[in-house]
């Protein structure tokens, strides 16, 4: 690939029938980079009959509806052999990605198939006159890695929550191109024969991208609903420390601690949790932890990012009053 | 004797007597295939009640987590962990070596380390795992350093080099890792001149005493400190001026009551302290109720409580506050955040602390600046 | 089936990371190796299917650090051959680069299934798993919970989603999988059997072939992130406070 024009590309990542909120936050991004290149936002949005799901895409300039039946559903390369395609046709400066179960096999597909650079992982891209810079975190968040991309075409994996999903909604209907997939798929060596639900059974809280902690200071079960809901809001799950679960209000499955779960989740709600080493030794990596306890002194704020030293129950209903009122679905 | 003895074996599918009984009739995979192989806190007192003197604790139950083990057993999360640990790092909570002298840091005089000495000492300390990086425990190495320091003891510890002397290792089952870190500890004891070995840690104690010698054919000269502090009185007690004013009661552990019979040392330094009133709790000495972490115990915390619904320490504690002490004294590093855990999740936070003797040693001597709590 | 697995050693983050004097580099002097996780399930995941279906294992790893002790551990655990490869410098190779080294090595030897992790804590210029797939021109699925071959001449697998969402896919072999986890954690093998291994079990080594490094990258800096102290306090009354809560997860875009 010797030549790239400056456009951006964003990978419109689906399922069932609803465009991943990761993909917006691409579509941000990727307005803010389009525009210091002087290229445009191209959106793909590949698929079965998903062209309704082209309306939410305004932010872009124009998308680009590849329908097929053999798209139906996501295969690594299936879609990797249409956007590979499409991209040798126009090749754009930028391929954006989430770092996702759909975005990096695709990504390091693309990446190997069309032999161009990859930077997975990128929680900033900058643009330095004509050079695309960005930031890649490794090793759990404690090591960065400033990379510059040459003058062509470039792949890149976006962690999700890098970036603000507001800037990349929009009212606008977007300039939709149809068009039939650009290559042959019924050779494709990987077939989806069914999807399958979440399995009966809890939550995983080692997977759970937001977790609401409850410790001692939740005093009684009745007192759950109240995190329960907070972690409805924000997409995650209630977890405890070790004397929540020893008392058998939650199940042993939610137990964070050294003789619980270790998780790493986006953010960590600390409620009435003091922070005794048991429990840290789950929990210290979570890229954000705030705190709330009525101790000043607890350990629990020498491990969080920012800290509350007030009642939770003081707190805790003002702040599902002010997200549930953020909710763009909110009646 | 063992089946009444135990004191989780109501939560076993099989008490140590009913599974001697399977394996008799060559029922062995029923038993790997129950719970009772990993209720075992390694506490003894079967070994001391039986009348046949089988090795119960240190032969039967780590030969069945042995058979576990290499039959492919899914292995508890934490327990799996921390032998990974113990293997990589040479401790199982998986820190850096480098780390191992971080606590040294808060002790407030000079932690010498021996292969910076480069000369012959009186007492090589072997610190262990959980008074080198338990955030808990770090405390009493510190104030076991003052201790020392203001003794005068021309002492010295290995630092990074240390790796855990394996005793819970052995007892979960882990013969090989056993193996291996005994290899490695042998060689660094040889590498150093040194009078005698002082350690903190009951564990440790009980193999260099026992496993160790039979392991190798060699005596390894061990003293716990409370025989290595009881024996040196003399310069002991005229540092021991503050007072502290308390009534205490002084928890037994396994390794230095069933399995050595120390039951004066402590009590004696104890005694030592002006101030200090001693006072028995139910169930000492040989009948002493186990904290419940002994023998991969502290990595089996979960499974425990998920067949028992109550820790030994839990238990141990109730038996500390039916005295109306103020503290509960501990001569082993499991202890303190065990009882201290125990404290809190049965509702009894600050109605008596937890302090290793060593600890109380260092207030009455002053060396910390500090009054009793 | 012939199975080949793939294992990565990744920097140990119990160590303290340093930057090397160049700032583009780690600093090698304190830095351990240990084997990247998925790629221990990516063994495990071999070694159940070998367990149920028969066929052989084969455990490959790229010299550096610790790789032997990895190999003596998947020989223990039930590997049937273990390879290492040799001749790679310690500098200047990402995973793009590493995977050209593999890809001709597994072309020669052209196993039914390659598996290895879909991810490890220090990919920044790709995948292996897709990296592989693609120059080896091969069918490929990442992010797999579970692998199995109840038919000749494929896999079904199972690729996580979020939100415990999954699709269960049909791959015809060769192909390669890039593992996210076992459906069982990686079976721990006793100390013994890895001291036995290392005594009674050889590595083979290979030198690995050269190929051009690719280009298209420049490392400008390595770096670490500021390193957090004790938590920032907030103050006000509790609205004035769970207000600044949100305006914090608002510009982490955690505010759905």
């Amino acid at each position: 690939m010797s030549t790239s024009g400056q456009d951006v590309w964003v990978y419109v990542e689906h399922l069932k029938g609803e465009v991943l909120g990761h993909t917006y936050e691409l579509l941000g991004k990727g307005r803010e980079v389009a525009g210091a290149l002087g290229g445009r936002l191209v959106a793909v949005l590949a698929g079965s009959a998903v062209q309704p799901l082209a309306s939410t895409l305004g932010v872009a300039d124009s998308v680009l509806c590849i329908e097929d039946a053999g798209l139906a559903e996501f295969t690594p390369e299936g879609h990797g052999a249409v956007l590979r395609a499409l991209a040798e046709k126009d090749p754009p400066r930028l391929m954006l990605f989430g770092a996702t179960s759909a975005g990096m096999d695709l990504a390091a597909l693309t990446s190997a198939t069309m032999g161009i650079p990859l930077v997975v992982n990128c929680k900033e891209i900058g643009i330095e006159d004509d050079r695309v810079v960005v930031t890649s975190q490794m090793c759990g968040g404690k090591l960065l890695g400033e990379v510059e991309t040459g003058g062509n075409m470039v792949a890149l994996t976006v962690l999700p929550g890098a970036f603000p999903s507001q800037k990349g909604l929009s009212d606008r209907a977007p300039t939709v191109q149809n068009l039939p997939s650009p290559v042959p798929l019924e050779g494709v060596r990987t077939r989806v024969t069914r999807l399958l639900e979440p399995e009966a059974g809890d939550v995983d809280i080692t997977r759970a991208p937001v977790l609401i902690a409850v410790g001692r200071g939740i005093q009684r079960q009745d007192n759950l609903p109240l995190a329960e809901e907070l972690a409805g809001l924000l997409g995650g799950a209630v977890c405890a420390s070790r004397p929540v679960i020893d008392q058998g209000w939650l199940p042993l499955t939610r137990q964070v601690g050294k003789s619980g779960m270790v998780v790493k989740p986006k953010f960590y709600l600390a409620l009435g949790i003091s922070g005794a080493s048991e429990h840290v030794e789950g929990m210290k990596d979570s890229e954000l932890t705030i705190a709330v306890n009525s101790d000043p002194r607890a350990p629990i704020f020498d491990v969080a990012d920012y800290g509350v030293a007030a009642d939770m129950f003081d707190v805790l209903p003002i702040l599902t009053e002010e997200l549930r009122a953020r909710k763009p679905s909110a009646p | 004797m063992c089946g009444g003895s135990c004191p989780l074996a109501f939560a076993m599918e099989y008490t140590p007597r009913h599974s001697i009984y399977l394996l008799k009739e060559g029922l062995l995979d029923q038993v790997l295939k129950s719970n009772t192989l990993w209720l075992c806190v390694s506490c003894y007192n079967c070994t001391s009640r039986c009348p046949s003197g089988l090795k119960i604790t240190d032969v039967l139950f780590p030969a069945l987590r042995d058979a576990a083990m290499s039959a492919g057993h899914t292995l508890p999360a934490e327990f799996k962990k921390a032998l990974d640990n113990t293997y990589r790092y040479g401790n199982s909570f998986g820190e850096a070596p480098r780390k191992r002298m971080d606590w040294a840091r808060g002790a407030g005089v000079p932690v010498p380390i021996i292969s910076q000495l480069k000369r012959p000492v009186e007492a090589l300390w072997l610190v262990e795992c959980y008074p080198a990086y338990h955030p808990r425990n770090q405390l009493q190495a510190q104030a076991m350093a003052r201790v020392l320091h203001s003794m005068g003891v021309d002492f010295a510890v290995l630092g990074p080099e240390e790796r855990c002397v394996g005793d819970c290792e052995r007892l979960s089952g882990e013969a090989g890792l056993f193996e291996s870190l005994v290899e490695k500890n042998i060689a660094l004891f040889d590498k150093y001149e040194y009078d005698e070995i002082v350690t903190a840690d009951p564990h440790a104690f009980n193999s260099l005493t026992r496993i160790y010698p039979d392991a190798t054919g060699r005596q390894f000269p061990v003293r716990h400190y409370v025989e290595f502090l009881a024996a040196r009185m003399d310069a002991l007690r005229p540092l021991l001026g503050n007072r502290i004013e308390a009534r205490v009661t002084y928890h037994d552990n396994c390794c230095l009551g069933r399995m050595s019979g120390l039951y004066e040392s402590p009590r004696e330094l104890l005694r030592a302290i002006p101030g200090i009133s001693l006072v028995e709790m139910p169930f000492t000495r040989e009948n002493a109720l186990c904290c419940g972490g002994g023998g991969g115990g502290m990595w089996l915390d979960t499974v425990i409580w998920q067949a028992a619904h109550e820790r030994l320490s839990d238990r141990r504690v109730a038996h500390a506050l039916s005295t109306g002490a103020d503290i509960l004294a501990v001569s082993c590093p499991f202890e303190a955040s065990r009882f201290e855990d125990a404290l809190k999740s049965t509702g009894n936070e600050g109605k008596i602390v937890v302090k290793d003797i060593v600890e109380l040693l260092d207030e009455s001597a002053g060396t910390r600046g500090g009054m009793p709590a | 089936m012939n199975i080949a697995v793939l294992l990565s050693m990744v920097p140990d983050l119990v160590e303290e990371l340093e930057i090397a004097p160049s700032g583009v580099a780690l600093d090698t002097q304190w830095l351990r190796y240990l084997l990247s996780e998925s790629d221990d399930h990516a063994l495990e995941q071999a070694l159940l299917l070998k367990e149920r279906y028969g066929g052989k294992v084969t455990a490959l790893a790229l010299d550096r650090g610790e790789a032997e002790e990895a190999l003596y551990t998947a020989l223990a655990r039930g590997a049937d051959e273990a390879v290492k490869l040799t001749g790679i410098p310690e500098e200047g190779w990402g995973k793009r680069a590493a995977a050209a080294v593999v890809g001709a090595v597994l072309k020669e030897s052209a196993p039914d299934l390659i598996l290895t992790g879909v991810q490890a804590i220090d990919d920044m210029d790709g995948h292996m798993a897709g990296a592989l797939a693609g120059i080896l021109g091969l069918p490929f699925v990442g992010v797999t919970r579970s692998v199995d071959a109840p038919g000749a001449g494929k896999v079904l697998v199972q690729k996580e989603y979020p939100g415990g969402m999954a699709a269960e896919i049909e791959v015809d072999l060769p192909a390669v999988i890039g593992v996210l986890s076992a459906p069982q954690p990686p079976r721990y093998v006793p100390v013994a059997r890895i001291r036995e291994a290392r005594k009674t079990r050889t590595i083979s080594e290979r030198e690995a072939p050269s190929v051009a490094a690719p280009e298209g990258l420049v490392i400008r800096r390595l770096f670490k992130p500021e390193p957090a102290e004790r938590a920032e306090m907030l103050d006000g009354t509790p609205e004035e406070m769970a207000r600044q809560i949100v305006t914090i997860l608002e510009n982490r875009g955690l505010v759905r």
